[in-house]
């Protein structure tokens, strides 16, 4: 037992040595996040639903052309919370019909049956897969058919999926308007490919990008350079101010606002039963408190006879 | 204290039922009349929980079974689908996920006041054993638990852990292909951890019985560490006395729980799972869940050969050693006072135990490079030496406080309870 | 969540006090949580919106000849087309509602609860369209396919406990309690059905 306890103490002498050696080599890391008030923030927040229909619209035009959001199906659009849910059921249909019913919804059915992808469904009965139109109870058809697919269209990197994209990234809103706003012209001094695009919030390593007479023999940058945030990724600049045509002529039409949207969209993408989660949270809540409160008082008069 | 049973049927149909199953006797003295000390404050409270906390997960992990797909190409969704579609499966999932962080806070508590008031001491070093094969039973239930939605942390946490057993000499790589069944985590892996996540739960069940058993023998231990000396006038009924307070702490409880699983879920979570788990790209940086931090660090402090035992099985062994050494602790303690309220020297090294633990479980949280490594190491060294050299050092060399002599004394003077009463054993 | 309760007056053997009061009320507002709590744990069993979005089903109904019926799924269970001959439909068109065993039309398309005459069953006479699935106790009727019984009654005929149907999916005879019931759909064409 003291002898292994020694030869901890001895080691932690070499450790230490090595550790400091080891923290003065990295570096880099990536800028600080950029923050926005989100509606969906806090107890009591709730999904702004215009801002969810353009960041949709957006989604829609520009991103589903590379990522998909597979765990989306059009009904969800329709449903209660969602972008494009109706209380009722806009002039010109028949009463009978109930359009809070997802299935029912004109709107998500003109989207489903639109959309620029088309489903895959069979064998039909000569045993063949066929292509159809979507209906609202399809998943959102991705724009490619498997990984390999994607990676080889795409230069070899993948894009990913955007259902959960919100809750898979720390700080996840303000990770994605950040990225999605944060685009800049590659720092000089370093080499990138035509597939890379600088931007200073992406996880990454410029150093490694650093041009070669910028480097000492070791391969350490030399005096007087520094190593920029970020790192590189293979998504050119999706947004550019006027791509996306708002119908609300008020809304203007810049990246950042394209970008909260989209945010708006995809975190209600992440989590579509947050309403719902924090009303009844505080309810719950609510709940427990009273009680928590009338047991302390029944607790109190019960111990009351006993001394202590 | 074992103690005459009380229970006198009311009714002829419970007469009848007494003669052939006493089981209403058995609850009735159980849980009603059982004699308890009138002196436990708030920290006893935990058990009562921790009873809530299993209900809550066998309840919620039935249901939620009733929805997921063991199937490595299905699973990631299944617990999608119960986010999205099923009827309050986001509710039932996030309790589950949260109910399991509760679980282990409360465990923790529960083990701590244990280690304060020498809850471990003769007579109740079954008691102990029992609650620390729980806690194993439930550190194993949670891990397989944790790999089941196959995300990314699921997967890597996976691969990490049981190439952790592949370090055990010998037997290490049979056991680990025995739990992949395969040359790597895969769906057999997943298949067999869903039904030994199923199974586990009703195993603490079970040891759960054995553990209140064996704490209705000797009865409970009490903030004084005194044993009973007159029932009369040291203890009070279990109900209604601690069933209401009990049942107040659980209230309280479920407040913090609630804030968690409504305002929070995925606080205590990693983003990384949210990600499906892809064999080919592992994450930047692997934290297990915050309940094994503490556990986490103490296997990244061994970075060293010692002799033949090399850095990745002494890290095996070090954290296997830290909740072993926890078996042993009735016959390290040589402390004839059990609790520490009496034992000033001992409360300090207590209290540095307590933030040691906490320490390593920031340092679990941390990269294993640079100051932290040689933090870690040292916070490893004081959790193996507060248990194997304080504690029994400490009861031959401490003075201890004078103890008060009964438990109904301590209760109407605990603050003159120091002055002139000569120091008893405890027992 | 574990309960207070108002045993404080049986300790003491007496009649509930005013101070008593507030063990009862503690029991009781424990007791509402524990009926709130199984609300959730109950309608998770209930189907979920990935089942409940799945209710409608198309089928082509050009392959069908006169005097033939197939068998779809929809909502995992059965349901019969039947392509009926002129034959049949006067058959069934002439069949006295004092003939019917259930005089119910048991019709999702209609609102109320009309008599089981044909039209009532039917939305073109030509087609019928039921859910397999016998009223009795749920096994699937014969007499789709070709060769298959098809009862006194010239419709199905379920084997489990002898059940007989006319050609209009109402029971004639047998221990079934309804007729077939006839599942919501609409045509989209001529030949094009949607079922749901």
């Amino acid at each position: 037992m003291i002898r292994k306890t020694l030869n901890l103490f001895l080691a932690i002498g070499a450790a230490a040595t090595v550790g400091i050696g080891a923290a003065a080599a990295s570096g880099g890391g990536t800028a600080p996040l950029k923050h926005e008030h989100w509606s969906f923030a806090g107890p009591f927040g709730t999904y702004d639903k215009e801002a969810m229909q353009r960041g949709y619209q957006v989604y829609e035009t520009i991103c589903s052309n590379c990522h998909g959001v597979s765990l989306l199906a059009f009904r969800n659009l329709g449903e209660k919370g969602g972008p494009f849910h109706l209380d009722a059921c806009p002039a010109g249909i028949p009463e009978t019909v109930d359009c809070s019913i997802a299935n029912n919804n004109p709107i998500v059915k003109a989207i489903a049956a639109n959309y620029k992808f088309k489903v895959t469904d069979g064998p039909d009965d000569t045993g063949g897969m066929f292509d159809r139109a979507p209906i609202p109870s399809d998943r959102i058809p991705s724009p490619y058919a498997n990984e390999q697919q994607a990676r080889a269209a795409n230069g070899g990197a993948r894009p990913p999926d955007l259902s959960l994209i919100i809750k898979a990234r720390h700080h996840g809103p303000d990770y994605v308007y950040s990225l999605l706003t944060g685009f800049e012209e590659a720092p000089p001094n370093f080499n990138l490919a035509p597939t890379q695009h600088y931007n200073p919030y992406f996880p990454g390593d410029m150093s490694q990008l650093l041009k070669e007479e910028f480097r000492t023999p070791e391969g350490h940058p030399i005096e007087g350079i520094e190593i920029p945030h970020g790192g590189v990724l293979a998504m050119a600049p999706p947004l550019a101010d006027g791509v996306v045509d708002y119908a609300d002529e008020s809304v203007p039409e810049t990246v950042e606002q394209y970008s909260h949207d989209v945010v708006q969209f995809l975190a209600w993408a992440s989590e579509p039963k947050m309403e719902a989660r924090k009303k009844l949270g505080f309810m719950t809540i609510a709940y427990l408190l009273v009680l928590t409160g009338i047991l302390y008082w029944s607790y109190r008069e019960i111990w009351s006879k006993v001394e202590h | 204290m074992s103690h005459e049973s009380t229970y006198k049927p009311g009714t002829a149909i419970e007469r009848w039922l007494d003669k052939r199953l006493p089981i209403i006797r058995l609850g009735y003295d159980s849980f009603v009349d059982f004699p308890t000390p009138k002196n436990l404050n708030y920290w006893w409270t935990f058990g009562g929980i921790l009873a809530v906390c299993l209900v809550i997960q066998i309840l919620t992990g039935v249901i939620l079974a009733m929805h997921y797909t063991p199937n490595s190409a299905l699973a990631f969704n299944s617990v999608e689908h119960i986010m999205r579609d099923v009827n309050y499966g986001w509710l039932m999932r996030y309790v589950h996920a949260n109910g399991a962080s509760m679980f282990f806070l409360a465990v923790y508590i529960h083990m701590f006041r244990g280690l304060f008031y020498g809850s471990y001491k003769e007579p109740r070093e079954m008691l102990w054993i029992l609650g620390v094969v729980i806690f194993l039973l439930m550190m194993a239930t949670a891990f397989m638990g944790y790999v089941l939605p196959w995300g990314q942390m699921s997967y890597w946490g996976a691969t990490v852990i049981t190439n952790i057993l592949g370090a055990i000499p010998v037997l290490g790589e049979s056991i680990r292909t025995l739990l992949w069944g395969g040359p790597s985590v895969d769906n057999p892996t997943l298949n067999r951890f869903f039904s030994l996540h199923y199974l586990l739960p009703f195993a603490i069940a079970g040891v759960v019985v054995l553990h209140v058993w064996a704490l209705h023998i000797p009865g409970n231990n009490n903030p004084a560490g005194i044993p009973v000396k007159d029932v009369k006038k040291d203890t009070v009924p279990f109900h209604p006395y601690y069933t209401v307070k009990d049942g107040f702490a659980i209230a309280a409880f479920l407040v913090l729980f609630s804030l968690f699983v409504f305002y929070g879920p995925n606080t205590l979570g990693h983003p990384d799972n949210y990600i499906e788990a892809n064999p080919l790209s592992t994450p930047a940086h692997i934290v297990p869940e915050w309940y094994f931090l503490p556990f986490y660090a103490i296997l990244r402090a061994i970075t060293f050969n010692i002799g033949p035992i090399t850095s990745k099985l002494g890290g095996v062994i070090a954290m296997f050693g830290a909740i072993a050494v926890l078996f042993v602790l009735p016959w390290l303690d040589t402390s004839k006072v059990r609790s520490m309220r009496y034992r000033p020297t001992a409360q300090l090294w207590f209290y540095l135990f307590v933030i040691d633990c906490l320490a390593l479980g920031y340092l679990g949280s941390q990269p294993a490079e640079g100051k932290f490594v040689m933090m870690a190491q040292i916070a490893t060294a004081y959790y193996f030496l507060f248990f194997l050299v304080i504690l029994p050092l400490l009861g031959l060399f401490e003075k201890p406080k004078p103890q008060p002599r009964s438990i109904a004394e301590s209760v109407l003077k605990p603050h003159q309870s120091d002055a002139g009463i000569a120091v008893q054993p405890a027992e | 969540m574990s309960a207070s309760s108002d045993t404080h007056n049986t300790l003491s053997g007496e009649e509930p006090t005013r101070r008593d009061f507030i063990h009862i009320f503690g029991a009781s507002v424990a007791a509402v949580g524990v009926i709130g709590v199984a609300v959730p744990l109950v309608d998770q069993m209930n189907p979920d919106a990935s089942v409940l979005a799945l209710s409608t089903k198309e089928v082509d109904l050009s392959g069908v000849p006169v005097g033939q019926a197939v068998k779809v799924m929809w909502q995992g269970k059965p349901v019969f087309i039947r392509h009926r001959t002129g034959e049949e439909i006067k058959q069934a068109e002439e069949t006295p509602l004092s003939a019917l065993k259930d005089p119910i039309a048991r019709n999702d398309n209609l609102p109320g609860k009309d008599d089981a005459e044909d039209k009532n069953r039917v939305i073109n006479p030509a087609w019928v369209v039921v859910v397999g699935v016998c009223t009795h106790l749920g096994c699937v009727p014969l007499g789709t396919s070709q060769g298959e019984s098809r009862g006194d009654f010239d419709g199905w005929f379920c084997p489990c406990h002898g059940s007989h149907y006319d050609v209009a999916g109402r029971i004639r005879k047998g221990p079934a309690p309804e007729n077939l019931l006839v599942p919501p759909y609409q045509f989209l064409t001529d030949t094009t059905i949607r079922i749901g």
